[in-house]
């Protein structure tokens, strides 16, 4: 019987621990915003992760920066000017349209566009083609 | 279309694609252009290391050309670049402030016992809260900051042989 209370109290006591390990946020709606806004946002140190995935120390603190941000009100368009403003558009995985990024924005309707000339063009010069090819098999 | 274009057009494509990998190989993702060039230094008012009870701030370097140099014990690349550090402080009279970057005194102040102390003085940044400000992500970084207190230059990762002769300098010389 002893030996049971024992085994039952080794279970209970990991459950008393697990209350300690605190969310480093306490508020769920800042950090739902913080989740939404840090998913757009490059790290710089690993920089083919978000700001919400990456575990680098920078991540971190530009996260509690955010957060901070947040809770001070700023809107997330203000906190990723912030952010644009220390460490360029390059933080923004959505870059702005801008003269520097239109061919990034065009660049793919543009080469579509050049398909379907290139493609028009082909059939008309094989249309053109086929008679020709047609009156030569009669001949033979 | 004449006959040789097909053969001819394909190959020039190709080159194109060519003339861009090679470029691309030559230029470091890691480098990311900062947006503080040619806009005033943030400020800000740090500690000085060893000297606890005095601060630091850009403000006080109005009317020189200096240099920021953004550093820390635990990084390596900055064990790089030290001797370079040390020869401009010897040799140039540009003031080189060292901002000792998420770091504790004792372990930066022993690093620049042992390897020699290239900053006229050093502004402590524990927490990173002005390395944010100036967009500091990887250490080291320096600055090159005018006597308008405008930033014109900044070097991201270890200062080399060749960047000091070539880009610094010839800055530094300019703006002097």
């Amino acid at each position: 019987m002893r030996l049971r209370i024992l085994f039952v109290l080794l279970l209970i006591l990991p459950l008393l621990a697990m209350g300690e390990a605190k969310p480093l946020g306490d508020d769920p709606a800042v950090e739902a915003r913080l989740k939404a806004l840090s998913q757009e946002l490059r790290c710089l140190v690993c920089q083919n992760q978000t700001l919400a995935d990456s575990a680098a120390p920078l991540a971190e603190d530009l996260r509690q920066e955010i957060r901070e941000k947040i809770a001070e009100g700023m809107s997330d368009k203000e906190i990723t000017d912030y952010l644009v403003a220390r460490y360029g558009n390059f933080v923004r995985y959505r870059p702005p349209v801008e003269s520097q990024t239109l061919l990034l924005w065009v660049g793919p309707s543009l080469l579509l566009i050049a398909g379907f000339i290139g493609l028009w063009l082909t059939l008309r010069r094989r249309n053109s083609l086929l008679p020709d090819d047609i009156e030569k098999g009669e001949d033979a | 279309m004449r006959p040789y274009l097909k053969y001819l057009l394909p190959l020039a494509i190709f080159m194109v694609l060519v003339g861009f990998f090679v470029v691309g190989l030559k230029l470091d993702p890691r480098v990311v252009p900062s947006p503080l060039i040619n806009k005033p230094a943030p400020a800000f008012q740090l500690p000085q290391m060893g000297e606890a009870s005095k601060s630091f701030s850009p403000e006080d370097m109005r009317g020189k050309v200096w240099l920021l140099n953004v550093w820390a014990s635990w990084c390596t690349a900055c064990r790089d670049e030290h001797p370079l550090l040390m020869d401009i402080s010897r040799q140039a009279d540009i003031p080189l402030v060292g901002m000792d970057y998420k770091d504790t005194d004792a372990e930066a102040s022993a690093v620049l016992q042992q390897a020699g102390n290239p900053y006229r003085m050093v502004a402590v940044d524990r927490d990173g809260r002005v390395g944010i400000d100036y967009g500091v992500y990887g250490v080291p970084e320096t600055y090159v900051i005018d006597k308008q207190g405008i930033i014109r230059y900044k070097q991201i990762g270890p200062i080399t042989e060749e960047v000091l002769n070539e880009k610094i300098m010839p800055l530094l010389k300019g703006l002097q």
